[in-house]
């Protein structure tokens, strides 16, 4: 049997796959990232503890509520969506006028009060979440073992990437999106209420860092500190990607999950650091991203 | 940063008209992870164990004054570092408790040593404190990789696992406890098929446990700890490692871990600890006191170690009447110990704290009578077979 450098081809199948699987998450975050600075302009340092929110309430859900995971996935980012409409109607929306930095800085502020705030009810070690019934198990598909769930977050992750995209690229709605980050003041005067659809998209980004943070809750611990560790990496896929390009960020966070994938298999130690090494270089050879615009 | 203080003995002091007043001040600074993955098993639960230790010792009517402050490492060296010299240089610190994470311990040991004070680790595991690098200012109290892996690692091969694959937390703490476990597995004739590295702390172990189930091991060990172990186990039974017939070995694993992972995942782990809220009246009564002022959550071997290492520290402090770093360091190797969580035991002369370690099994949730209710005492380690053997440490202290 052939050999690529060392590795049986099976393995090597299995470990592309699940660089694709965590793909699929950094996808679904930097997407909430790359919408929320497309259209706003504002780096939303808070995508983290969003996402550990999404986890958190579907956790509470389940145990306070009896509410299943399947409406989790559902009413989950809707209430976090609406959290985050509530802070940039309080908050962000105050700062659209000041440097990049202003947001940056708030959200990062939130996002560690958020963080401190869940630590302090529910320690760090974190909450047992298990994985619904109806996906537990899995598929032998010859070269490994594909859990069901694994499957299922690749399926929903897709389709909620590529139904993000449509929308923002392909629909009148999403005209008028990008329309308003071009020229508020010109869209205004057509009668669309801005600061409307700018609340709503925050909303939109946020419920989506809270979706993957539901998909997330059954495979990764469900503790405060799960975004932190996650949404630095994001942000690397983001500035790769290109900052603010929708379809920059799906394509590279399920490209990077597959390289980070492979670094596993040839080099683990190196696994934490490969998506900042591409980072270095795509800044010193295209500093405006890999499908960035330059300004 | 956050420091705070506590002044605790000095306030009874002064109420108390007619003693005498404190003669000796004492300032202990309980140094470990307040806020990342070790928080849970070391944390303030950790400097509530020491508070306990100061109250139960009753330091005020015996003419000595604590002050007990903390601070947050971040399980990172260089702050480890600094935040001891600091405390060292200008606080005034006399003692250095806890210090989880192995290479944030191991500068701590070397700091205590230059300045010359009072280093008694609880929360780290690398045997390298009481071998290759013991120093004759620290004691290692509650465990090290060493017991772990004899503990654990001989019971999976006693059980028939004799090929063993390795999942290490690339760090001081992985590395020594991956060496360890695999001297054990190869003096019982054993093999090691293969070992991964992975980053500290990582999220996503599934790649890396795919590597093992390909491996054709018995046993995969998971030489990592706190959250790193629980991502581990929570995704090892995603991928039907155990159904497909590997076992896992839990190298290190806290009672917290096993609450968070809850048991229907945990169910049937093997595991070495020195102290479980559950042990006898003593350990009970003692926790239920803990948990009542931790939020109801049980203490672990880690918190248990600081509240006992802390006692035995005033207990020189007593019996030198004075603060004395090589006075105190050479009572407590002489005194035996005592105390309710890990009964009688001693120290040993390069610093290694010599007790019982049990091996445990976790129930499964039928067993379990409810919250906390998680172990079944598989086996007792009694203590001369628990710990390495002196001679066998390398360190320069043993003549």
């Amino acid at each position: 049997m052939f050999e690529l450098l060392g590795i049986p081809p099976q393995a090597l199948f299995g470990q592309l796959l699940l660089g694709l699987i965590n793909g699929s998450f950094y996808a679904l975050l930097s997407l909430g990232l790359a919408v929320i600075f497309g259209l706003l302009n504002i780096i939303n340092f808070a995508h983290g503890a969003q996402y550990m929110m999404g986890a958190f309430v579907a956790w509470m859900l389940l145990n306070y509520l009896g509410v299943n995971y399947w409406w989790a996935l559902l009413l989950v980012p809707i209430a976090v969506g609406l959290f985050g409409i509530v802070i940039e109607r309080l908050l962000i929306s105050r700062l659209y006028h000041l440097d990049h930095l202003y947001g940056l800085l708030l959200t990062f502020g939130l996002a560690l009060i958020i963080q401190g705030l869940f630590r302090n009810q529910y320690g760090i070690s974190g909450l047992p979440y298990q994985i619904p019934q109806q996906l537990a198990g899995g598929q032998n598909l010859g070269f490994m073992f594909l859990p069901n769930y694994r499957g299922w977050v690749i399926v929903a992750s897709l389709v909620v990437c590529l139904a993000t995209w449509f929308m923002i690229e392909k629909t009148k709605l999403g005209a008028y999106l990008r329309a308003a980050t071009e020229n508020p003041t010109l869209v205004g005067a057509f009668g669309i209420n801005v600061p409307r659809l700018v609340t709503l998209t925050y909303g939109f980004g946020v419920a989506l860092a809270a979706f993957a943070g539901v998909l997330a809750a059954p495979i990764y611990s469900v503790n405060p500190n799960m975004g932190a560790d996650l949404i630095i990496v994001v942000f690397a896929v983001v500035v790769i990607g290109g900052m603010g390009s929708i379809l920059g960020s799906i394509i590279t966070g399920f490209g990077l999950g597959l390289i980070e994938g492979l670094t596993r298999v040839f080099y683990p130690e190196g696994s934490a650091v490969v998506i900042f090494v591409i980072m270095a270089i795509v800044l010193l050879v295209k500093p405006a991203g890999l499908f960035g615009r330059t300004a | 940063m956050k420091i705070r203080t506590m002044m605790l003995a000095a306030l009874a002091a002064t109420m108390m008209a007619g003693t005498a007043l404190a003669d000796t001040a004492v300032k202990i600074g309980v140094l470990n992870d307040r806020s990342g993955i070790y928080a849970d098993l070391a944390g303030e639960g950790s400097v509530i164990a020491a508070r306990m230790a100061v109250e139960d010792f009753k330091a005020a009517d015996k003419g000595i004054a604590v002050e007990i402050i903390s601070a947050d490492h971040q399980n990172k060296p260089d702050v480890a570092s600094t935040i001891a010299r600091q405390w060292y240089d200008q606080d005034g610190v006399d003692v250095i408790l806890d210090v989880p994470t192995s290479s944030a311990a191991l500068a701590v040991n070397e700091i205590t040593r230059e300045k010359n004070k009072v280093f008694i680790n609880s929360g780290a595991g690398t045997a390298d404190l009481t071998g290759s690098k013991c120093s004759p200012n620290t004691v290692h109290w509650t465990y090290d990789t060493w017991a772990l892996a004899h503990g654990t690692g001989s019971a999976m091969v006693a059980n028939g696992g004799k090929k063993w694959f390795f999942l290490t937390a690339d760090y001081a703490f992985g590395h020594a406890l991956e060496r360890d476990t695999a001297e054990v597995v190869k003096a019982a004739g054993g093999e090691v098929v293969g070992t991964v590295r992975h980053p500290f702390p990582g999220t996503d172990f599934s790649s890396f446990l795919l590597q093992a189930q390909s491996s054709g091991a018995q046993v995969i060990g998971l030489a990592n700890a706190g959250g790193d172990t629980i991502n581990s186990i929570k995704q090892a039974a995603e991928f039907g490692i155990t159904q497909g017939g590997q076992a896992l070995a839990g190298l290190l694993v806290f009672i917290t871990d096993v609450h968070a992972l809850g048991l229907q995942t945990a169910q049937g782990l093997v595991l070495t600890e020195s102290f479980y809220w559950d042990l006898n009246d003593q350990t009970r009564e003692w926790s239920k006191r803990f948990s009542e002022q931790n939020g109801g959550k049980m203490p672990t071997m880690v918190q248990a170690g600081v509240y006992a290492g802390v006692l035995h520290y005033l207990k020189a402090v007593e019996a030198t009447a004075g603060k004395d770093a090589a006075a105190i360091m050479s009572k407590m190797k002489e005194m035996p110990t005592e105390d309710p969580l890990f009964g009688k035991g001693s120290v040993r002369q390069d610093g290694r704290k010599i007790h019982d370690m049990y091996l445990f099994k976790v129930k499964t949730p039928d067993q379990s009578k409810g919250p906390w209710d998680y172990y079944d005492l598989v086996a007792t380690i009694p203590a001369d077979k628990a710990f390495r053997p002196l001679a066998d440490g390398g360190c320069e202290l043993v003549k």
